[in-house]
């Protein structure tokens, strides 16, 4: 049987407030255990909560670049659970009334354009964290993340495929950092997902038994384990078996995913208006306010990208898919002459370096001023194309720029005619076997010739110079 | 020594200032006196729960030096204070008089301490109360019951008991209660002493261990009218700290302190005089309605129709809260840790069970009912509508009046254990307080004689929002002309 897999996300982002959601403490990742804490984020009797206004604007700036409805009047309630890392034994959060609703992404898969809805964004506080000690003295609580402000973007069960998954996911990533909402750092859990997942015989209109797991923690493992979730819950259905609702977890080592609990377990958890917090009310003024300091979205620069700059549809999705990287590229592009060269760049070593090295595109070794430069020593002739790929290499080791690079090692492009004529001839008289090939008629002995020199040359020498003199010499004969 | 003690220790908080502001005594003289006065009948009335005697003089002495030389000198400087337990003071234990927080000592000072504290009131030290202000007999303090200073064998009322005990019994000048159904106005009335339940939000809870936040609110219990108002100005404001606090101007209260109710229109609520109200308290209530008519104020029967569905509502909100407030208390971060632990749901479970006294039990387990999936809008929502119909009903009857007149409690003070088996017949002895809380409205209760066991009756005037000026106005003109007060001397 042919089944159709459906998938919802929920997406928590920490905000880039400088400060916790109710109180004044910083929300600097990282920090001794426990010194970014006060009586209210550790939960002590008598402190209460003051909503950081902050706050509510970041979650309303992402509401507006996700399409969504801001809510005039919404609530924050509490949602009750025992667990060491929640200070109050509730956290804060937005129950029946969120602050955005209804928005959507357009996301684009194989040529293929499609909406993916958002149900809600809602703002909450984040939990402490427990620290196993590794010596096996106990287990610890550090508070410094409790009350570090979040929002929660809940999308509809509209994806299909783990591509329709990562586009999604990628492209709400890069309108988070667009806005500056979040710093998206994933590897610090300051993004990261649940899914939704169920399957269902294709044409079927109901949904299946919908499984959920929690905090993916990275692009890839979402990726990964919406396909094992999906593979299992076939095989399930094919073997006769059903699919429970429960809880799971991703377990990114083995590549598996394995039961946390059934909804048998499920906690209820009490949500009630929270009675120390008044409802949040948020007029037009306000919003359109807030709206006027969203910047350009991926989108949108995409566009830009194609128009202005002349660079492939294909490039400017990737390059704008990321705001450091799209900065990197459009202050390189500006610098330069050559958009085309620098997109290509981009694609190719630079994403490459990104994806051996494990840096984010925030981490480029160099500053973007030394791409363009080392594109225009090449339009210029100064280094051939080879070189150049020596040049980037010793450009990321360093940050040095290329000119220096290209002086420092001798690496200019050899136009010497007499240089490299004297090089072509004793490259002749040592090869007789090739250029008697050649005057046979068998043109591949010429590239052999002209490898030749340029390993005599180092690569240095200007290969057009190189093919003209070569034919004339080899003429003369 | 002792009777010179003892006649410090009677003056009110607007008495003993003067008397310190002319140098006829000192804050030093003043504190001793009150620690000799808790020397010796603290023991026998179990009003306080920590006596910060060293701090107390400490804080005295640097009042003292602070004051000498010179001329403007706050209204309440160096007037001793006792402060309800539940109020969190800077590294003075703060129990909630339960065990759980046996060993707490907070890191921090509550917005009311602080404002006391720049007014140069000295701290007596932290007052008896019900368990996490759950009761309304004093007889759920985990360290022992208070007892009433009029009769020890009978309650002081709750849950501000100790607060209300040690006002009457002189072992402080005023005191700090708290008051989520009538746990200030109740005490108040079984002590024979003022008691003042500000409008919601008029008083920062920044550092008031909840109860329930959505009902409880700081407030004075005095000797008298004048200290109320005196107590007032120093603790009411708005404080950004606490996001349900008003930011409004608020009066000088002392400038209410007339003797004139002419043409206030005053109501008698006649659901507040039905079956369940003692006779003698009911007469009482009614002598003060005629002697206020006979100062000119205008006396009408209103109507407050939902009040018979206030009890239900208030048990149901204020334990659904609680039973939030207290999920904190998990034996992780502070307060009591049961000593043995299989792993964490074990610990939670030990240290809640043997942490929390039955009452707070019975209000968590209640409450967490109340929130259930499936309960939630049986219970929770509809005692919320609830409230808003209690609202509606005095918006209504303040069309007509000016101020509510009503008792109090429906009981004067009652024997220690006398209640104690049946839980819900101590529920619906809140029955004129609660529907305060619950509307968010300022009352009082202040003494208006006794019934014939020689115990303080208390009648309750309750005001609009933020109208505490009228209350204290219509309060102070009838102390005037009867001289009825808690600076009685409750005998011993």
């Amino acid at each position: 049987m042919e089944y159709e897999v459906v998938i919802g996300l929920e997406i928590h982002a920490e905000l880039a407030t400088k400060s916790k959601i109710y109180c004044g403490c910083t929300t600097e990742f990282g920090g001794e255990p426990n010194t970014h804490c006060c009586p209210g984020c550790i939960g002590m009797p008598g402190a209460l909560p003051v909503l950081n206004k902050a706050v509510v604007e970041y979650a309303i700036k992402a509401g507006l670049a996700t399409n969504c409805e801001i809510s005039h009047y919404s609530r924050q309630d509490r949602k009750h659970y025992f667990y060491p890392d929640l200070a109050k034994a509730y956290q804060i959060s937005q129950c029946d009334y969120p602050l955005c609703r209804n928005g959507y992404l357009e996301i684009e898969v194989n040529g293929e354009k499609k909406k993916i809805g958002i149900t809600r964004i809602h703002i909450e506080e984040d939990a402490g964290k427990l620290i196993h000690d590794e010596y096996g003295r106990g287990t610890f609580v550090d508070y410094n993340r409790s009350g570090v402000p979040l929002i929660e973007i809940v999308t509809e069960p509209d994806m299909r495929s783990s591509a329709e998954v990562k586009a999604f996911f990628e492209k709400l990533k890069a309108i988070l950092e667009y806005t500056a909402v979040s710093d998206c750092k994933m590897q610090e859990g300051s993004l990261r997902a649940d899914i939704n997942l169920s399957v269902r015989p294709k044409g079927q209109k109901e949904f299946g038994v919908r499984t959920e797991m929690k905090n993916l923690n990275s692009i890839r493992a979402i990726v990964r384990a919406v396909e094992f979730e999906a593979k299992r819950q076939i095989l399930e259905l094919e073997y006769g078996g059903v699919i429970e609702r429960e809880t799971r977890r991703w377990d990114d080592v083995k590549g598996e995913s394995y039961s946390m609990r059934t909804k048998e377990e499920a906690t209820d958890y009490r949500y009630m208006p929270d009675p120390d917090l008044y409802p949040i009310y948020v007029d037009q003024e306000w919003i359109e306010q807030i709206r006027a300091t969203i910047p350009e979205l991926p989108d949108d620069r995409k566009k830009r990208f194609i128009s202005e700059l002349g660079i492939p549809e294909y490039d400017a999705s990737i390059i704008t898919a990321s705001k450091p990287l799209a900065d990197f590229f459009e202050a390189a592009a500006k610098e330069s002459k050559n958009a085309k060269a620098i997109s290509n760049w981009v694609m190719g070593d630079l994403m490459k370096k990104l994806n051996d090295t494990g840096l984010e595109p925030s981490d480029i070794p160099f500053a973007p001023g030394n791409l363009a430069r080392l594109v225009s020593l090449i339009d210029e002739n100064v280094i051939s194309g080879k070189i150049a790929k020596q040049v980037f290499d010793i450009m990321w080791e360093t940050g040095e720029d290329p000119a220096d690079i290209v002086e420092k090692k001798g690496l200019k492009v050899v136009t010497d005619t007499d240089a490299i004529r004297s090089v072509i001839i004793q490259v002749i008289s040592a090869n007789p076997k090739s250029v008697e090939d050649y005057k046979s008629g068998k043109t591949k002995a010429m590239g052999f010739l002209i490898g030749q020199i340029m390993r005599e040359t180092k690569g240095k020498a200007d290969p057009q110079a190189v093919n003209r003199l070569l034919k004339e010499e080899l003429d003369k004969l | 020594m002792e009777g010179s003690f003892l006649e410090l220790t009677k003056l009110t908080a607007l008495m003993a200032a003067e008397k310190i502001r002319k140098r006829e005594i000192s804050v030093i003289e003043l504190t001793n006196a009150y620690l000799a006065r808790i020397d010796e009948l603290n023991g026998a009335i179990g009003a306080y729960i920590t006596v910060c005697a060293e701090q107390a003089l400490r804080q005295a002495e640097s009042v003292q030096k602070k004051l000498d030389g010179r001329e403007n000198i706050l209204p309440l400087a160096g007037i001793p204070a006792g402060i309800k337990d539940n109020i969190c003071t800077r590294d003075v234990k703060t129990t909630c008089a339960s065990k759980m927080l046996d060993n707490f000592f907070p890191p921090y000072d509550a917005a009311v301490i602080e404002k006391l504290s720049e007014s140069n009131v000295v701290i007596l030290g932290k007052l008896n109360m019900d368990e996490f202000a759950m009761g309304s007999s004093n007889e759920n303090s985990w360290y022992m019951p208070v007892k009433n200073p009029w009769d020890h064998e009978r309650v002081p009322g709750g849950s501000s008991g100790g607060a209300a005990a040690a006002v009457a019994s002189h072992m402080s000048c005023f005191a700090l209660g708290s008051d989520t159904g009538g746990s200030i106005r109740q005490p108040a009335s079984f002590c024979g002493v003022v008691g003042l339940k500000p409008t919601y939000g008029a008083v920062s809870r920044f550092g008031l261990i909840a109860f329930a936040s959505s009902l409880d609110q700081i407030g004075p219990i005095t000797r008298d009218v004048a200290d109320c108002a005196l107590v007032m100005n120093v603790i009411a404001g708005h404080d950004p700290l606490d996001s349900t606090s008003v930011d409004i101007e608020y009066p000088d209260y002392t400038t209410f302190l007339k003797n004139d109710v002419k043409g206030l229109k005053i109501g008698l609520p006649k659901e507040y005089f039905g079956s369940g109200l003692h006779e003698e308290v009911k007469a009482k209530i009614l002598d003060a309605a005629k002697a206020y008519e006979s100062y000119g104020a205008i006396i009408e029967e209103i109507s407050l129709p939902f009040t018979e569905y206030a009890i239900p509502a208030y048990y149901i909100i204020s334990s659904a809260e609680a039973s939030s407030n207290l999920a904190r208390y998990d034996g992780i971060k502070y307060g009591y840790r049961a000593k043995e632990y299989s792993d964490i749901i074990d610990l939670y479970k030990k240290t809640r069970s043997e942490g929390f006294g039955t009452e707070v039990k019975r209000r968590i387990m209640l409450g967490t009912y109340a929130l259930s999936s499936g309960y939630y809008d049986a219970y929770y929502k509809k005692a919320l509508k609830v409230r808003r119909l209690i609202f509606e009903d005095f918006q209504k009857a303040y069309q007509k009046v000016d101020v509510i007149l009503g008792p109090t409690s429906p009981v004067t003070a009652f024997k220690i254990g006398e209640k104690t088996a049946n839980p819900l017949e101590m529920y619906l002895s809140d029955v004129y307080t609660v529907s305060v809380n619950i509307a968010g409205l300022c009352a009082i209760s202040l003494p208006c004689g006794f019934d014939s066991k020689g115990l303080p009756v208390g009648m309750q005037l309750i005001g609009k929002p933020f109208d505490e000026g009228t209350l204290i106005r219509a309060a102070y003109t009838y102390e005037s002309n009867t001289g009825k007060s808690g600076v009685t001397n409750c005998g011993i």
